[in-house]
């Protein structure tokens, strides 16, 4: 029974050297970041982690919150609803300021759930679904545009640009994908007065497409709109070509990254996508864009969406005088003007962008690989 | 007309493939009467073996594709026999003569394991295999054709190919006669101087060899992967396995074909969205009115 009385002494001990310590060290702001970043859609959660990681640095590098540094507390959803409301439980008893995430649509809404009953900021960097905002929560924003938003510029350039008779409307069943969908596909039939020749779902995870395909050939589809990510994207364009399916593709920002090449191969050339006006080409982001370079990574998709993310919310703590209070701050953000990485950002009252900046990019072949760039 | 062929390829393409994993399930399940849920875990570490060899060999300067691929074919089934006869020797051999549950969970425990090894070793991303070949029969006009590429059309050929020769094998041959042994009385085939360990052991080698074919194959079709793959095929070719009679070898193909072609001529002629549910929905009936499954052999209990 001796050593539980030892390891107790020792304990009291350091608990006392810590404590004496303490008073002279500025706080820490702990920040969450969460997303997949494991899973299948990693590849998200990197961009997201790096623009995060980097954002804290640089603004830790300048003297943090007004001598506070920023902490970033990493969490795992994998896109996974059910894990999302656990990271996000997690970051409440973390004790976060506030959260920049989470990334998948279908995450975002549950864990948003828990953060506005703890009264946590969330700002999501990359979640587009309209019920993101749409539920009329205080302290819930995000820095990317709205799927009504994308699906509008999707169906106008199908309808005006492309010109395409015969379209197929295929999604995920993901909310992401889905929404995204049925985005496109109102704008279509209200706006423009084309009907859909088919419209369905596939299930994430699955490889063979091949019937899809083949219904499509059989119905002379001449533009294939998918709503989801590049996993499925990929296969469907690759076993599209493998079938000579000759149709358009045109998808969202979840195909954004170069896996999606990677899964489609020579297909990729000539994919449409629909994503925010390239960040990187924002006369701000310049030497931010440039650092990411030096250090080896390319700041694709919405590594600076993350980034912007970051900034806001370390404003928006550093002017209402260090307070965690999600209403607070949340009042402060749509009062204000924030200038970011990405220029001046203002939030309107529901908590989406007052401006946002969809246009169509082309995948074309680089090198041996595959790159895309904006083309409307 | 053609899209209706089309189709009906289609469905058959996929069930070979499900059915040429369905072998590994329906083997163990015919000589031990225990379903080896990590199966499907063995098939995704082909996947993965295959990759690394075929730019192992590349490196080294295979530049004709054809011996490129036989020689990884080789490799990968060689090293994933090691993986099925480790599994076996570790999770499943120190239970044997245990409680018919007892191997059931550490199965399951062999396939969290293994999912969860594959994903810390190699990241849990997607993984991507460039399309190398693109050869491709086509029947019918330039516009209206039928087409099957040779890649599906070799998955056809192997998956009854080995139905074929691992049929004989059980039937005609001494390995065979072991097994049948073994799975009526293990005792009395110990008596008889059968070494049922050892007959196990190479069934689950065999069927780790099926598994790595399967991995081969399905990669070069369908050119990606990642650490999950191996449940959603394993839930499928389970699935083939019972509904053709699982321990039944020709029940596994016919179970895959079925399962395939309902699949994809639902997908094709009605709706995509639910062609799962009419695929599962198929397989209750299909069990309500005869539980053995289609070409299964009624259970006599052990008693």
């Amino acid at each position: 029974m001796k050593r539980p009385i030892l390891s107790l002494a020792v304990a009291v001990v350091f608990g006392l050297v810590l404590v004496a310590g303490m008073p002279v060290q500025a706080k820490t702001i702990k920040i969450g970041v969460a997303g997949p970043i494991t899973g299948p859609y990693a590849k998200f959660g990197e961009q997201l982690t790096r623009g995060a990681n980097a954002a804290a640095a640089a603004i830790n590098a300048s003297g943090g919150i007004d001598g506070n540094k920023i902490e970033i507390i990493p969490g795992d959803d994998a896109c996974d609803p059910k894990q999302a409301r656990a990271v996000a439980n997690r970051m409440v008893n973390e004790g976060v300021y506030a959260v920049a995430g989470h990334f998948c649509s279908s995450s975002t809404i549950p864990a948003s759930e828990v953060y506005d009953e703890a009264n946590i900021l969330m700002i999501t960097p990359a979640s587009t679904n309209p019920q993101v905002t749409e539920r009329g929560l205080p302290a819930v924003f995000r820095v990317c545009g709205r799927d009504d938003q994308q699906g509008d510029v999707a169906g106008d350039y199908i309808a005006n640009v492309v010109k395409a008779k015969r379209v197929a409307i295929i999604h995920d069943k993901d909310t992401y994908g889905q929404g995204l969908a049925d985005a496109t596909k109102a704008r279509l039939n209200k706006t423009h007065g084309i009907k859909e020749v088919l419209y369905e779902g596939v299930t994430r995870g699955d490889k063979d497409f091949n019937s899809l395909i083949t219904k499509m050939k059989g119905l002379n589809v001449d533009l294939i709109y998918f709503g989801g990510l590049h996993t499925e994207a990929g296969l469907i364009v690759r076993q599209a070509a493998e079938q000579g399916l000759k149709a358009k593709f045109l998808s969202g920002d979840g195909i954004v990254t170069d896996e999606f090449p990677a899964i489609a191969g020579p297909a990729t050339n000539g994919v449409l996508m629909t994503f925010g006006a390239d960040p990187r080409a924002i006369p701000e982001a310049k030497s931010v864009v440039k650092q990411f370079r030096d250090g080896g990574y390319e700041p694709e998709a919405y590594t600076l969406y993350a980034y912007t993310a970051v900034q806001v919310i370390a404003e928006a703590i550093r002017s209402t005088g260090m307070s965690d209070d999600g209403e607070e701050l949340g009042d402060y953000i749509r009062s204000h003007t924030f200038s970011t990485v990405m220029g001046k950002k203002q939030f309107d009252d529901k908590g989406d962008l007052k401006v946002s900046d969809y246009v169509v990019y082309r995948w074309y072949p680089e090198g041996s690989s595959f790159s895309y760039k904006q083309i409307q | 007309m053609y899209i209706l062929g089309q189709q009906l390829i289609n469905g058959l393409i996929l069930g070979s493939i499900y059915g040429l994993i369905a072998i590994g399930y329906t083997m163990v399940y015919g000589i031990i009467g225990m379903i080896n849920f990590a199966h499907g875990e063995i098939y995704m570490i082909s996947a993965y073996l295959f990759t690394i060899f075929l730019s192992l060999v590349a490196i080294f300067g295979i530049a004709s594709l054809p011996v490129a691929l036989l020689v990884t074919l080789l490799l990968t089934i060689a090293f994933t026999a090691v993986y099925g006869f480790s599994v076996e020797r570790i999770a499943y051999r120190p239970l044997r003569g245990s409680t018919r549950l007892a191997p059931l969970i550490s199965a399951i425990g062999m396939s969290l394991v293994l999912q969860n090894y594959v994903q810390l070793a190699q990241g849990a991303r997607d993984q991507a295999l460039p399309p190398l070949y693109h050869g491709v029969f086509r029947f019918g006009t330039a516009s209206e054709f039928v087409q099957i590429t040779h890649i599906q059309a070799i998955i056809i050929l192997v998956t009854v190919v080995s139905m074929a020769a691992l049929t004989w094998i059980i039937n005609r041959t001494e390995l065979g006669r072991a097994c049948r042994a073994t799975q009526q009385d293990r005792t009395m085939a110990n008596l008889l101087g059968i070494n049922t360990d050892r007959t196990i052991s190479l069934v689950f080698v065999i069927g780790a060899s099926m598994a790595a074919v399967a991995g081969v194959l399905i990669t070069f079709n369908f050119g990606s992967f990642n650490y999950f793959i191996g449940f959603v095929a394993g839930i499928k070719a389970f699935t083939a396995a019972v509904l053709g009679g699982i321990g039944s070898l020709p029940g596994a193909m016919l179970g895959g074909l079925i399962l395939g072609l309902s699949e994809s001529l639902f997908a094709g002629l009605v709706n995509t969205d639910y062609k799962d549910v009419f695929a599962f929905a198929l397989l209750v009936s299909v069990l309500v009115f005869r539980p053995e499954g289609l070409l299964g052999k009624p259970a006599v209990e052990k008693i």
